[in-house]
């Protein structure tokens, strides 16, 4: 098994007659993830390269069933169509969308929160379990199917990430990323859960960066609760106080959300730090063989 | 976005938050005509920069002029002026090259009896934002959280319902607030709380925050940012933004779509993706490098992009080297190295240059940098790119 999403998982895309919406779904679709349909108002009837689009979510779910959507709307109307979503009966969300305001995020999160549902994001590249369903923009071709649980605040560098453990032979349960912004859907937290009761999860690794103390609250649950390997690296530790490092959510402030601090934290938990990014597939290595 | 005080106290005057009287001043002259136009008792001459610890911090080579000076004459406000305008101030904030001050708000003075801290910040923790206040106003509240962090109060809000009485009686209570003065925070903190709201803010700050003589509630400082995400929201606020007041070849960089942060290195870092290029500048240290910026060129960018992003990074006179790190999703590698051979036309490279190329269409695009004649070290992983820029560097 993996988590969140398999092979049955029927995938929707809000947005979908747009440029990234139209692109990123045909290269799911490309994957082998059953993309069932897409959300676009207005657009009803008419089709993305013989992927139906419906007016609202809900005419989506009624007709085709989906169970999961991946939003590309623009930021200004990103919260209204996860709430759309929500509604709809959509159990994984994914929102893809960069420049989400924070406010609007409050509110999002307190409803997903009171759901059964699963926000992922928002200003993530996605989730994807290797060979069986891909709901984002990342490149494919790098997973493979495994034994890592993936998750991290960043794009590119999860890439990196999986890269290391598909060189390695280790492969990938699930990969999902969280998002850069300072409010996501998702925490470490939900998914060490998952990942612990994941049969096909062996080892998680766990991506994080400056900013925030999400890091700090998950070495502390992984201390208590988490009984598989766990290895972990940090990006930033030369980003300078005050100054946000491209994501949103990555700035240290107050003195706050240090790379330092959180790399004690994840250590003091028993977790492999990666000191480089270079070394992250080798220190899911040396945690498992701990 | 970060705006001038007096630009925030113009928005909480709006806003129904008190303040006091006051006129910005871009010459001496102006200066003194304001304090006359307060009505000539006592007045408050403030650099305005976009920077704290104003009052503490002190001008290049006049280390008696402070950012913050208390006037009793005409004359006194157009010497503190005077002291001020033009000059490079240095506070905790600034770092030690200062920022220049081209304008000073003068403010009338007023009875102060208790100066107190107010801030609201988003919690990340529990996603909402909270007010905190603190006995302690006048003091970093940094200082205070680390010393003394019994004496900070908060109270967690519902952004579409504001605070509620009862939580203002709290903080009040803690705070020692009694009378008429309660009265007034029960008018002040909501106001505040809608005012952080309703102009999305990233955060709001009031110190001192301060009781008056008379059982008032006065709003003495304000240090303000906005969440860049909501500004569509605001076009109003755009007129507020002082380029004067941010790093040039940032504001190049925004202007581009790129996400750029300056440092103090002198190797050059382009890579795709906020987390990889924190990585790529964390590797360059860990090897003994020193990196020069911090650049993310997102995820879609395009030859004009990347090869305007080169031109930032070499119109740095500290660039000693340039590091190229790309792990193509839905960047492709071609079109980085497209724009790798387009820069070394059109802005040429006369610092070593490393690039690593992985992900989508790598081939492709190594391929095209071996068959280009632009002087380029390539590197199979982030381990060599590291490596060699720095000892092409010379570190």
């Amino acid at each position: 098994m993996s988590i969140l999403i398999n092979s049955d998982t029927k995938v929707i895309c809000q947005g979908i007659t747009g440029k990234a919406g139209t692109f990123h779904s045909l290269g799911c679709r490309d994957y082998g993830t059953k993309m069932v349909g897409g959300v676009t108002p207005g657009k009803a009837g008419q089709d993305v390269d013989g992927i139906p689009v419906f007016d609202t979510v809900e005419d989506a779910v009624n007709e085709t069933g989906a169970n999961a959507t991946m939003i590309f709307v623009p930021p200004p109307f990103t919260a209204d169509a996860i709430l759309e979503a929500l509604d709809a009966g959509i159990k994984v969300i994914a929102a893809i969308t960069e420049g989400v305001p924070v406010i609007d995020m409050v509110r999002v999160y307190e409803k997903v929160r009171a759901s059964d549902a699963v926000l992922i994001g928002p200003n993530c590249p996605g989730l994807i379990t290797p060979g069986e369903c891909k709901i984002g923009i990342m490149p494919g071709y790098i997973h493979q199917p495994g034994k890592v649980g993936v998750m991290s605040r960043s794009g590119t560098l999860t890439y990196e990430a999986v890269w290391q453990t598909s060189s390695l032979k280790l492969g990938q349960s699930t990969c999902v990323g969280l998002g850069g912004d300072p409010i996501v859907g998702t925490s470490y937290i939900d998914l060490l859960k998952l990942y612990q009761e994941d049969d096909q999860t062996e080892a998680i690794l766990m991506i994080g960066e400056i900013g925030g103390s999400a890091e700090e609250e998950a070495a502390a649950y992984v201390k208590e609760h988490v009984t598989k390997p766990v290895a972990a690296f940090i990006a930033g530790r030369t980003a300078p106080p005050g100054k946000r490092m491209g994501h949103a959510g990555a700035i240290i402030s107050g003195g706050k959300g240090t790379a330092t601090e959180k790399v004690k934290a994840l250590e003091s938990a028993g977790i492999v730090v990666a000191p480089t990014p270079a070394d992250m597939g080798k220190a899911v290595v040396e945690a498992m063989g701990k | 976005m970060k705006i001038h005080e007096f630009q925030g106290k113009e928005l909480f005057r709006k806003a129904g938050v008190p303040v006091l009287e006051g006129i910005v001043a871009k010459t001496p002259e102006e200066a003194a005509q304001a304090y006359d136009k307060l009505g000539g008792k006592i007045a408050v001459v403030k650099s305005q920069i976009h920077a704290g610890g104003r009052g503490k911090g002190t001008v290049i080579d006049n280390p008696k002029q402070h950012g913050v000076v208390l006037c009793k004459s005409a004359d006194e406000a157009r010497a503190a002026a005077e002291g001020l305008l033009g000059k490079k101030l240095v506070t905790i904030q600034t770092g030690p090259e200062g920022q220049t001050v081209n304008q000073v708000f003068v403010e009338a003075g007023c009875d102060i009896a208790r100066e107190l801290y107010l801030g609201i910040v988003l919690d990340r923790g529990d996603k909402k934002p909270v007010l905190m206040v603190s006995t302690e106003g006048g003091m970093e509240i940094e200082t205070v959280a680390e010393e003394t962090p019994e004496l900070i109060f908060k109270e967690h809000f519902d952004p579409h319902v504001g605070l509620e009485p009862y939580q203002v009686r709290k903080l009040c209570k803690k705070l020692g607030i009694t009378g008429a003065a309660a009265k007034a925070a029960s008018r002040f903190m909501p106001a505040m709380c809608r005012f952080y709201v309703d102009y999305d803010c990233e955060m709001a700050e009031i110190n001192p925050l301060v009781i008056t003589g008379d059982d008032q509630m006065v709003a003495l400082d304000a240090k303000i940012t906005f969440d860049n995400n909501a500004l569509y929201r605001h076009p109003e606020l755009a007129e507020f933004r002082d380029l004067s007041e941010e790093e040039p070849s940032e504001v190049r960089a925004t202007d581009a779509g790129l996400s750029y942060v300056k440092l103090e290195g002198n190797i050059g870092c382009l890579v795709n993706g906020a987390g990889l290029a924190m990585s790529t500048m964390d590797i360059i240290k860990y090897h003994g490098g020193q990196p020069a910026n911090f650049l993310d060129v997102g995820g879609s960018a395009n030859e004009e992009q990347v090869t305007e992003a080169f031109r930032i990074l070499l119109s740095d006179p500290n660039v000693k080297g340039v590091l190229v790190n790309i792990f193509g999703g839905i960047a492709r590698c071609t079109t980085i190295a497209a724009a790798v051979i387009a820069a070394s036309k059109t802005v040429g490279f006369k610092v070593p240059l490393v690039v690593r190329l992985e992900g989508t269409e790598v081939e492709e695009g190594r391929k095209m940098l071996a068959e280009s004649d632009v002087d380029i070290i390539t590197a199979s992983d982030i381990t060599d790119a590291a490596q060699k820029i720095v000892a092409a560097t010379g570190v």
